[in-house]
């Protein structure tokens, strides 16, 4: 059932490279990563190449194949004919460290900008947290993403704009956000952040995040329309800001978001700044907290300094 | 030469759930920090894991509390378990769990809210708290985003070659001072001058041919600390997961997880039977049901039913599927087969099960909604590993500690499904505070300096196979020797074992290692897998020597160790732990008695645990456990 497979492959550092061509023996079932691998292992040893678990859960293995962005452990080689030539290049918004190898700090620099989890006081009357399956859905939809990269890799702005890359986070990173913004128990509000910082706005739904995710994670219509929205809501509903303006303060807010809601219909209203009563007690680790995570800073004012156009505030954010 | 230094108090190698947690407690003692890992932050083998992380939190059966599972872990260990890491495992995994959700992680919810728990192979009850089928995912990206958080230092694609040790004053021996790496992507090396540090490498998978581990799992840690001076323990005892994929040949090992079973699935044999009701050991028999018609019924009836077989410990389905294929019973591609699609509706399994499905689908072209799977033992889990202290994980070397799987104890002979990610976090966290609190406590003037000598050797062994590339002659490609040493795993080592082959794995394995010396390697220094896969083998090679060599000393068959000429259990082996080191350069095996379980714990076994009763039905009021005293030491008493 073997034949023989005509790859082409780039190879190359930073200072540049080329497509080269090899013929591999390969069988039936295998995929793209062990054409690779056996092209490794008997033509081209020192042949670049970033894998894990093989199996589609590390998200290490993400290069363009003919052009496309793929998981290689997860592309069969019968997607292909067998005569056809399979061309394999390094994801081409990061740059080359060798061969199949891109440079990903991008995307861990960008995740360090995002204020971290901030928990309400548990609801339980044993002391741990309530939350309704039906809530956490759209949540654990996000959390499946398993950082490949590819969503980042087709991202028009981050691809075609090197500039674009200091004021847009990215459709992994908003994927992040929204994971955030929708956790039932979370207090903390990246909505002003969001529009500036991670620039939510450059994002133009073209869902080509989308297309690319192997997680099937509906980035744009579950993720970040939701997000636009929110932020539109944030900074531009008038009324939303007049009652922010009225509202010294939201310390009575005790409550996590409810529960009897689903994410989607929460609105404006029901999402407020951090909520200093409603932070754990104490580090579960059972240690003195020098913790910034789980003490949101105290807002000295008491009034979040909103204003209409929706300037960033921050006031009770909570930063990582 | 001089490497690039950085100088810490604690540097914890590996960041899969173990590192991750215990650089999170060093972090929390006031400890400055390095995490040092040989992949990408996120990628380690932890994702993998899927099922779920068992923790008696008494979710879904009220009658669940630690004692039970303590009890669970030391059966499925065949009570070769050291019974005080069972013991802490057991009492502090709750804990661990909400801690977790307290930094964000989203378990799947019961109808009233609760983290969701699930059942699994050799768990009383339903125990695993879970996130469908990617446990693992969420357990790393938790603490991943908190590690991001408390911006600790993380050094990503940057592989250790060697624990640095110095003079200890208080002891006449040596001691921890730091370790010795290299950046993938340069090839430059760098040191890092600490006091502590804590191996959180994970396992040795790598060296058979059917495994369900990544590449990483070379035994980096468990060679490491031999090398250092520490001692492994219990390395005879590897798990083969029972459901691995047998088709495609190239996906040959990848895992199917026990999820499946727990959620209903069944294992049968070309003629149509559920096989393992043939296959159930006299220990297990009053627990077992030996109907389908109880075992079925036990999936919602868990008072007046017993498990079905198929869920028995990971060992007993393994050597079953093993047997059926040898007697002729196996699929055309040598497995058995895994039906759920019979069981359960396609919306159950998809939501239950996505990544199985996906897996399967994309991988396999089968549909598990509709067909059954083929499956097979794969090489999943060692049990043994780098001998530590209980309580602090502390290796027998000072400064040097270690959790997770590269860690021994908690397991014994056989690891239960699901005790792998709370052994991850219980102890992960304890290493950290263990080696927090070392490194705190020594003043400022008595921190080891590294040995410049050291150095100087592991720089010129690293780099001697781009010499002998150079230099030509007869040299060895390391992807042959990798493959040759997995074929002697896999055919000598693997799940059934005779003296025979195991003396004949010893004899191949010294071959390669006399073959290893000459292996040279082509490029150069920047991102080269041929380089690192040249010094990867270093580790492999001592470490199925390790495992070789206690497997052949314990002459019975016990857990994750099964000899076809010693097929029972023997009570001289029952008492003792296998204890390797290297003295001047050769593995050099002890046998060490099990340490004696106090009664109060003694007396969990006694009557039978099947004998024990469960507990009244109403039990929504009933946290109460059994009354049973208290235990000495214990500091979570939650569950009673």
């Amino acid at each position: 059932m073997g034949y023989d497979l005509a790859m082409r492959v780039w190879r190359g550092d930073a200072e540049g490279g080329e497509l080269r061509d090899f013929t591999v023996e390969v069988e039936e079932g295998m995929v793209v990563l062990d054409a690779v691998h056996r092209l490794q292992a008997t033509q081209a040893n020192d042949l670049a190449v970033r894998w894990n678990c093989k199996a589609g859960k590390c998200g290490s293995c993400s290069a363009e194949v003919n052009g496309k962005p793929r998981l290689m452990c997860m592309t069969r080689l019968n997607l292909f004919a067998p005569s056809e030539t399979i061309t394999i290049t390094p994801l081409r918004t990061f740059p080359v460290v060798r061969d199949l190898v891109t440079d990903v700090a991008f995307n861990y620099e960008k995740a360090e900008e995002v204020p971290t989890f901030a928990p309400g006081r548990p609801t339980g009357e044993d002391g741990h947290h309530r939350m309704q399956q039906v809530d956490v859905d759209r949540v654990q939809e996000f959390r499946k993403c398993i950082e490949c990269f590819m969503c980042q890799n087709v991202c028009h702005v981050i691809r075609d704009h090197e500039d674009k890359k200091r004021v847009f986070a990215g459709p992994r990173l908003m994927i992040r956000y929204a994971e955030l913004e929708m956790h039932p128990l979370d207090t903390n509000d990246r909505r002003d952040l969001l529009r500036a910082e991670a620039g939510i706005g450059y994002c133009n739904i073209t869902k080509c995040c989308t297309d690319v995710c192997p997680e099937h994670i509906k980035i744009t219509d579950n993720g970040i329309i939701p997000l636009k929205e929110r932020v539109a809501d944030a900074s531009f509903d008038p009324i939303a800001a007049l009652g922010r303006r009225l509202r010294p303060s939201r310390a009575g807010r005790s409550a996590p978001r409810t529960s009897q809601i689903t994410t989607s219909q929460i609105t404006t209203s029901q999402i407020g700044s951090a909520d200093p009563a409603g932070t754990p007690s104490a580090d579960p680790a059972g240690t003195p907290s020098a913790d910034p995570a789980g003490t949101p800073s105290a807002d000295p004012a008491g009034t979040p300094s909103v204003d209409p156009a929706g300037t960033p505030a921050g006031p009770g954010l909570v930063e990582p | 030469m001089t490497a690039e230094t950085h100088t810490y108090d604690v540097v914890v190698v590996g960041a899969g759930g173990a590192g991750l947690r215990a650089a999170i407690e060093a972090h929390e003692q006031g400890a400055r920090v390095a995490i040092v890992c040989k992949s990408l932050l996120g990628k380690a083998h932890t994702v993998m894991a899927e099922g779920g992380m068992a923790a008696a939190m008494a979710n879904v059966w009220p009658e669940d509390n630690w004692r039970v599972h303590f009890r669970d872990t030391m059966r499925g260990g065949k009570m070769l378990n050291q019974w005080r890491m069972a013991q802490i495992h057991a009492q502090e995994a709750p804990d661990r769990v909400w801690e977790l959700e307290e930094w964000g992680a989203v378990f799947d919810r019961t109808p009233d809210g609760k983290i969701l728990q699930r059942d699994f192979g050799g768990h009383r009850y339903a125990r695993l708290a879970h996130v469908g089928d990617r446990t693992g995912l969420e357990l790393i990206r938790t603490l991943q985003n908190r590690v991001v958080a408390k911006k600790l230092d993380v050094f990503m694609e940057c592989t250790v070659q060697r624990l640095l040790t110095a003079p200890d004053p208080a002891t006449g021996g040596e001691r921890v001072a730091g370790v010795f790496a290299y950046w993938r992507e340069t090839g430059t090396f760098v040191r890092f001058d600490a006091p502590a540090v804590v191996l959180a490498t994970g396992g040795i998978g790598k060296s058979w041919q059917v495994t369900s581990n990544s590449w990483e799992y070379t035994g980096d840690g468990q060679a490491l600390a031999l090398r250092a001076g520490a001692a492994l323990m219990d390395m005879e005892f590897v798990q083969f997961h029972p459901t691995g994929m047998v088709w495609p040949p190239s996906v040959r090992g990848i895992l199917v997880t026990e999820g499946v079973r727990g959620d209903g699935g069944v294992l049968r044999n070309t003629e149509g039977r559920r096989f393992m009701f043939d296959y159930i050991p006299e220990v297990f028999a009053a627990d077992t049901a030996d109907t389908e018609e109880e075992a079925d019924r036990w999936y919602t009836d868990k008072k007046t039913a017993r498990r079905p077989p198929e869920l028995l410990p990971r060992d007993e389905v393994a050597r079953a599927i093993n047997s059926e294929v040898k007697a002729g019973r196996g699929t055309p591609h040598g497995g058995v087969y895994l039906d759920i699609a019979s069981r359960r509706d396609p919306e159950t399994i998809r939501r239950r099960l996505p990544s199985m499905y996906h897996q399967f689908k994309e991988l396999a072209d089968v549909d598990i909604t509709k067909e059954p799977m083929e499956v097979g033992p794969t090489c999943h889990y060692v049990m043994g590993g780098i001998k530590v202290d209980p309580e602090s994980q502390a290796t027998t070397l000072p400064g040097l500690y270690a959790a997770g799987e590269c860690a021994a104890g908690l397991h014994g002979s056989n690891r239960l499904g699901g005790n792998s990610l709370s052994d991850l976090v219980v102890f992960g966290r304890r290493a950290g505070a263990g080696a927090a609190a070392y490194a705190t406590a020594l003043a400022a003037t008595d921190r080891p300096a590294p040995d410049e000598t050291q150095i100087a050797e592991t720089t010129a062994r690293a780099l001697a196979p781009f010499e002998r590339a150079a230099t030509g002659g007869d040299t060895e490609n390391p992807y042959q020797l990798q493959s040759d040493l997995q074929a002697v795993m896999q055919s000598l080592v693997g799940i059934i074992r005779t003296e025979r082959e195991l003396t004949q794995a010893l004899k191949e394995i010294g071959e390669l290692r006399q073959r290893a010396e000459r292996v040279a390697v082509e490029g150069h220094r920047q991102y080269n897998p041929g380089w690192h896969l040249a010094l990867d083998l270093r580790s492999m090679l001592l470490v199925a020597e390790c495992v070789a060599t206690a497997a052949l000393a314990r002459r019975e068959s016990r857990g994750g160790h099964t000899r076809d000429d010693y097929p029972g259990t023997d009570p001289v082996f029952a008492r003792i732990n296998h204890v390797v080191r290297l003295r001047d350069g050769a593995v050099d095996l002890a046998a060490e008695p099990l340490p004696e379980m106090p009664p109060e714990l003694t007396s969990l076994f006694d009557p039978p645990p099947s004998d024990v009763p469960p507990q009244p039905a109403d039990a929504e009021k009933t946290q109460t456990p059994p009354e049973t005293p208290p235990v000495a030491g214990t500091n979570n008493e939650r569950n009673a």
